[in-house]
Order: C-alpha cells, then sequence, then structure tokens
C-alpha cells in the first residue's frame, strides 16, 4: 500500500517516468482509460462477503460516479477513479482484505474458478481451497511477476465445466485417477484475444504434492522462451503452438525434472487449514419443496415461475437453490451495478445467503445457498431493485466489455449494440423458444467480451474510421465442446444486428431438430445456411 | 567511484564497486567479460589470475555457463527495463541448479521497485544507474513484510521448499 501511494506520489511529482510507472501501475489494477483511470480490484475466485460488497458500495458512491463493473474474470472495476485517490481507495480496500494486485500488468492474475463451486451437484470436489493455494503462490511471485504477458489460471472440480478452464494460460481440471487419487488434469495455451486458441493438454494427471514443481516449470519456460519483442505474440500459447505441445511437454519435462528436488510443495497441514475456510455453511435440515405456485397473485406466479426456471440453479443440499442476480437489466450496461444495489444486494445476502456472493464470469451475481422457501421473498426483493430480470441463459444474457465508451483500446461501441438488441429482443417468450444462446460483444480484437467463444460473438471493427460490427457464429466457452466460431461474412452497420441476429435465429427455427441449442444446430449444419440466410435477405432489403 | 547496494546475511549496504567491466579496465585485478567474450577467452582468463567475472544479457541461456559457475566469483544478469524478466529466471537456476555462491548482480535499467523481487531470486548485489538515489533505494527491500513463497533469501510464509 504505502509502496503504491510512494509510486503514484513520485509519478505525480515527476520523479518517475510514465512509462515506468505504468508498468509498476497496472500490478495494482490501475489502467489510464479514455476519459479517467481505470481500477479493477481482485475478487479471488469470485467470493465476497456482504461487508466486501458494501466497502464496493461506498467506493462507488465516494469515489466513483456510483456505479461498479463487474468483469468476466470475477473481478470489479471502477472507470472514473481520480488517481491521486486511488491509493485512498486501497486503503479501505484493505480493510476488509481486499487489494488490487496483479489484476494487471504481466503477471499471474486472479484465480478463477467455478461460481457454483461447493454447491454443485456434478462437483468431484470443491475447487476453491486449490485456487487459494494456487493464488497465495502465485502472490508476488519473485520470479514471475514480470512474465513477457499476462498470466490467467482457472480451475474446475465439477463435470461441467463452468469456469471456461480451455480459454486460460493454464487450466487446471480435478480428477480422480483409476486408484481414485485426486489429482489435475493440466491444460495449457488457451486463451482469447487477437489470436484465440483453445487449450491442450499437457499432463493427464498430476498430484497436488506435484502442482507446484508442475506449475513453476511450465511458468519458467515461458518466462525464458516466450516472446517479448512483440506484445501481440506473448502470450504462452504462442510458444505452444511455435514448439507443438509435444515439443512444449518436453522442454517442461527437462525443467520439471531439474527443479524437482527443490520444488515447493503444500505441507498435509498447510492443505488442512486452507480447506477450512471453505467449510460448507450452517445448511439447516430441510426437504425439497414445489415453491411455484404457491404465492403471489396469478401474475405475479408466472413472473415468479419464469424467474424460477431461468435465474435459479439445482444445490446439492435438499431445500436450497442457487440464485443468479441478473446484472443484465435493459436499464444498465452488461455486468454494471449502482451503489445502491451493492449495499441492497449486500443486506440480502446477509438476510438469505449466510452473508455470500459470488461474482460469475458472465457479469452476474450469485447467491449460493438460498432456502427453497425463501425464494418468493427473495425474488419480490430482487425485482424492486431491477435485479431479477429472467433472462438467463437467453440472448439477453449478453457478455460486453465496455467498448469505445470508456475503453481507449476499442474501434467500435458496444453499449449501444446491446441497447439496440434490447430494444428489439423484449418479449421473453421468444427469447426461452430461442433457449440457450450466448452472445458475447468485444469492441476490438483484444476481446474482452469473448466474442470468439461466443454461440454467437459480435466484433466491433474500426473501417476508415467507421463503427462496424463483424459476426461469428458456432463458438463455445466451456467445457470440451470449447471452441472458436465462424466469421459469417462482411461486417454490418450497427443498425443492421438486430436484423440480421432476427435473420439467424429464423434459419436456426426451420433447421432446428428436437430441443437442440442454437449453437447445436450451427454445428450440425454448418454456417451455410446461416450465412445464406443472413446476407440473401440483407441483399434483397438493399 | 561506483557504488553498489550489496546484500549480505541481514544487512544491506552501500559499497565502493571493486569490480571493473573489461571495456572499462581491462587491466583491473576484477573483471567482468560478456558472455561471447569468456566462450572465446576462457582458458586464458583463468589463467591471468584475476577475479571473473561474466555478464549475461537476457537472452543468453544460463546453461551456457552452468559448468563453470563455480570458476567465476560474480555473474551480473543485465535488465533493460522493468518489463524485462528473464533476469529472475536466470538468476533461479543460477543459484537453484548451477551451485553459485558468488556475487549475483543485477545490472541495468533497475527501478528500486524490482530490488525486492531480485533479493528473493537469489541476487546480493545491485548496480543502480548513476541517478538513483541509493539510500533511498536501500528501504526498498522492506516493500513487502510477508512472502507466501519461500526464496532463495528465506522461507516462505505457508509454502515449503522440499528440501535446502
Amino acid at each position: 500500500m504505502a509502496q503504491f501511494r510512494d509510486q503514484t506520489q513520485r509519478f505525480l511529482n515527476g520523479q518517475l517516468h510514465e512509462d515506468d510507472f505504468r508498468a509498476l501501475r497496472l500490478r495494482n489494477g490501475l489502467y489510464i482509460q479514455r476519459f479517467a483511470p481505470m481500477l479493477r480490484i481482485s475478487i479471488p475466485y469470485g467470493l465476497l462477503s456482504s461487508a466486501q460488497l458494501r466497502v464496493f458500495a461506498r467506493i462507488a458512491r465516494e469515489y466513483d460516479k456510483g456505479f461498479g463493473h463487474f468483469t468476466t474474470r470475477q473481478n470489479i472495476q471502477y472507470n472514473w477513479p481520480e488517481l491521486a485517490k486511488v491509493p485512498d481507495i486501497l486503503e479501505l480496500l484493505a480493510s476488509v482484505e481486499m487489494h488490487a494486485i496483479q489484476t494487471s500488468g504481466n503477471c499471474i492474475r486472479n484465480v478463477t474458478s467455478d461460481h457454483l463451486a461447493g454447491v454443485a451437484k456434478d462437483e468431484l470436489e470443491d475447487p476453491r481451497p486449490w485456487c487459494e493455494l494456487v493464488r497465495q503462490w502465485a502472490t508476488v511471485h519473485p520470479e514471475f511477476a514480470f512474465l513477457p504477458r499476462k498470466f490467467k489460471i482457472a480451475i474446475t472440480g465439477a463435470v461441467a465445466d463452468r469456469a471456461a478452464v480451455r480459454v486460460h494460460d493454464i487450466g487446471l481440471i480435478l480428477k480422480r485417477n483409476d486408484a481414485g487419487v485426486l489429482g489435475f488434469e493440466v491444460l495449457v495455451g488457451g486463451g482469447l484475444g487477437r489470436a484465440p486458441m483453445i487449450g491442450q493438454t499437457i499432463y493427464d494427471f498430476v498430484t497436488p504434492h506435484d502442482l507446484l514443481g508442475c506449475l513453476e516449470a511450465i511458468l519458467r519456460v515461458y518466462n525464458l522462451e516466450g516472446r517479448r519483442d512483440n506484445i501481440h505474440k506473448a502470450r504462452i500459447k504462442f510458444v505452444v503452438k511455435s514448439h507443438g505441445i509435444d515439443k512444449f511437454r518436453e522442454m517442461v519435462n527437462a525443467e520439471w525434472q531439474a527443479s524437482r528436488a527443490y520444488a515447493p510443495v503444500w505441507s498435509e497441514n498447510e492443505i488442512a487449514r486452507v480447506k477450512a475456510f471453505f467449510k460448507a455453511p450452517a445448511y439447516e435440515t430441510l426437504s425439497d419443496m414445489d415453491v411455484v405456485g404457491s404465492k403471489g397473485n396469478a401474475l405475479e406466479q408466472n413472473k415468479f415461475r419464469r424467474w424460477y426456471q431461468q435465474n435459479t440453479r439445482a444445490h446439492k443440499v435438499a431445500g436450497y437453490r442457487a440464485v443468479i442476480l441478473s446484472l443484465k437489466s435493459v436499464k444498465r450496461p452488461p455486468g454494471d451495478i449502482t451503489d445502491a444495489q451493492l449495499d441492497a444486494v449486500a443486506n440480502l445476502a446477509d438476510q438469505y445467503s449466510f452473508g455470500e456472493i459470488r461474482v460469475m464470469h458472465d457479469q452476474n451475481l450469485l447467491f449460493a445457498h438460498v432456502r427453497q422457501q425463501d425464494l418468493f421473498a427473495l425474488w419480490q426483493a430482487l425485482d424492486a431493485i431491477d435485479l431479477a430480470t429472467a433472462n438467463i441463459g437467453t440472448l439477453t444474457d449478453m457478455i460486453a466489455c465496455p467498448g469505445l465508451d470508456l475503453c481507449s483500446l476499442a474501434n467500435a461501441r458496444t453499449y449501444t449494440v446491446v441497447d439496440l438488441i434490447n430494444e428489439r429482443f423484449d418479449d421473453l417468450d421468444y427469447l426461452y423458444d430461442l433457449g440457450e444462446i450466448q452472445l458475447k460483444i468485444s469492441g476490438c480484437m483484444n476481446g474482452c467480451g469473448h466474442h470468439h467463444v461466443g454461440h454467437i460473438g459480435i466484433l466491433g471493427v474500426d473501417k476508415h474510421g467507421e463503427e462496424w460490427y463483424q459476426v461469428t457464429i458456432g463458438g463455445a466457452p466451456n467445457g470440451k465442446e470449447a471452441d472458436l466460431g465462424e466469421v459469417i461474412g462482411r461486417s454490418f452497420k450497427q443498425e443492421e444486428i438486430p436484423d440480421v441476429l432476427e435473420r439467424l435465429f429464423r434459419v436456426y427455427l426451420e433447421q432446428r431438430e428436437g430441443d437442440e441449442r442454437f449453437v447445436d444446430t450451427v454445428r450440425r449444419t454448418g454456417i451455410a445456411p446461416f450465412k445464406a440466410g443472413a446476407y440473401a435477405q440483407a441483399d434483397q432489403a438493399a | 567511484m561506483r557504488k553498489l547496494i550489496k546484500l549480505h546475511n541481514h544487512d544491506r549496504s552501500i559499497v565502493t564497486d571493486d569490480w571493473r567491466y573489461v571495456e572499462e579496465d581491462a587491466n583491473a585485478p576484477a573483471i567482468i567479460v560478456s558472455l561471447p567474450q569468456w566462450q572465446m577467452e576462457r582458458d586464458t582468463l583463468l589463467a591471468s589470475g584475476k577475479k571473473l567475472g561474466v555478464k549475461l544479457i537476457p537472452a543468453d541461456k544460463v546453461e551456457a555457463i552452468a559448468s563453470d559457475a563455480t570458476k567465476l566469483s560474480l555473474i551480473a544478469l543485465e535488465f533493460g527495463g522493468i518489463g524485462e524478466g528473464r533476469g529472475y529466471s536466470q538468476a533461479h537456476i543460477l543459484r537453484r541448479r548451477c551451485n553459485f555462491i558468488g556475487e549475483l548482480r543485477a545490472v541495468g535499467k533497475i527501478q528500486r521497485d524490482q530490488l525486492f523481487y531480485m533479493a528473493r531470486c537469489g541476487f546480493d548485489a545491485f548496480e543502480l544507474p548513476e541517478a538513483a538515489d541509493l539510500n533511498v533505494a536501500l528501504t526498498a527491500f522492506d516493500d513487502y513484510s510477508v512472502a507466501y513463497q519461500p526464496g532463495i533469501d528465506k522461507a516462505g510464509l505457508e509454502l515449503r521448499r522440499r528440501a535446502g
């Protein structure tokens, strides 16, 4: 803290060169954006207490314009802090054991995970203790603090991959081998950005005892071999790609072997100590109940039923559900939340979910442990603060980066596209009929909106100073189906996007077999019919 | 005279540099040469009776001097700027794997903000740019009060190395 206060003071006094301050300020999550600095705060594996959320509310109110923005990496960022006041914000965060260390810069970033960790029915092992153990190892790691480029790690412990482990620099999947021993499948070289790639398995099974040695070997090979001459080819995926996964594995094997004798290792006591932090809350003994239709008038029941179906998830303990708080209201950009909402959510978390809040990759929030008997009351409370839009998993549950409105890297606006889509697709029944669609929008090829792995991806491009939008279909972020979308053809003007989507959906509804999802239809038929649909009528109209 | 920061156990001090780069004074009793010069003149240099040091640039492979590490009294690793991080892994390999026990010097465009990390990777000498205020830089080793990882310099808070 004092270190950053000193660095900021030296920069403001002119004693620290701008380029050097950049390398240092980025380590504390501070970017200089179009209009003001942007401060990104680390939320390890997306887990928050209500006390921490209240501090976010206070920062939004006192140091920003009343907003915070949740990101796709389970962090929060503020777009309007004053540089000179950033050290004060960091002090405030420290009072609730939070910080912005390593949320940017070329270092190991926040370790992310499954938002349903600890409560999912399909979970083999809770990934959060492992996230915390890896996070501690990665924090201010002396050897890997100045890597060729940023480095992202995700860990999952469930059958369904909700942590997008295949698009991370390193993805870890908890598994048991044939002897029943717990370990990790280790994936390497995934990532989005300008040259998106899907991670590949470097080791099928690594025990917890060997994991840090394995990670250090990968990081050391990367630190020494990664390119530093070209920022666009500096991620580990380029090292993996240029050598091929087999050669890369040989390089890591050699390094791992050479360092095995002194590699860091977690003691059983340490693992047990960290696991104790993630003990299940004090659940009551309840049984599952029929919650829909018991409370409220007919109109409320209908709204509640839709919300229950779309926005709640199964819980491994009888009588409980996990509840998603939609930050995808038509009234605000995806992921944005006001100070008043933050305070209200903190209170509701205390009342209904053991004071715990989780941030999801798709820029929503989650109450992981809500008694089923409380769902109706919680829904009413969330509806009153506009956090109950029943659109989770549908088209309008969009992911979007802030785009040209706020970001200095962007080519095009994203929030205006979001608004156009929200205006056109406001009929929930139509959205439910379309089923699960992941629409992801990025304002430039850096891909912070993850457009490559959207079932539908929209990418803002700059053509002769005008904003155009390229559309991809067939991508997916998670699990074995993770893949990159294909571009359907020439770019569109912003106003065309809702029509283009509508035409794509018409093709989907014609081609759909059974209840297959949009992305499944695209993968079965290929993009040809969609391409024909999207452009044929566009040309007719023109 | 050039001044350095040197670490010795838990002491840190500002000292006068006894070493000369060969291009400064080839006749000095303690000289530092580049890796190419070392590779070309290794035997002559070893026979000269001088104290010898080699300076590596970030792209140099540490393996190139691994077998000579015990014959050298100093290895200097150059840093091209704050974003250049290969030196940290080079230092790690020299200390951990090559059993290098001589002076490990960081040289180049070094900021005091890097010193904490460098010390933890095994550097014990720091040749900062001329304009740097070494008295201020001396305090940088206390930037973080605790560390999770075991370093070359001290044990970590929670992680333990397997041996030594």
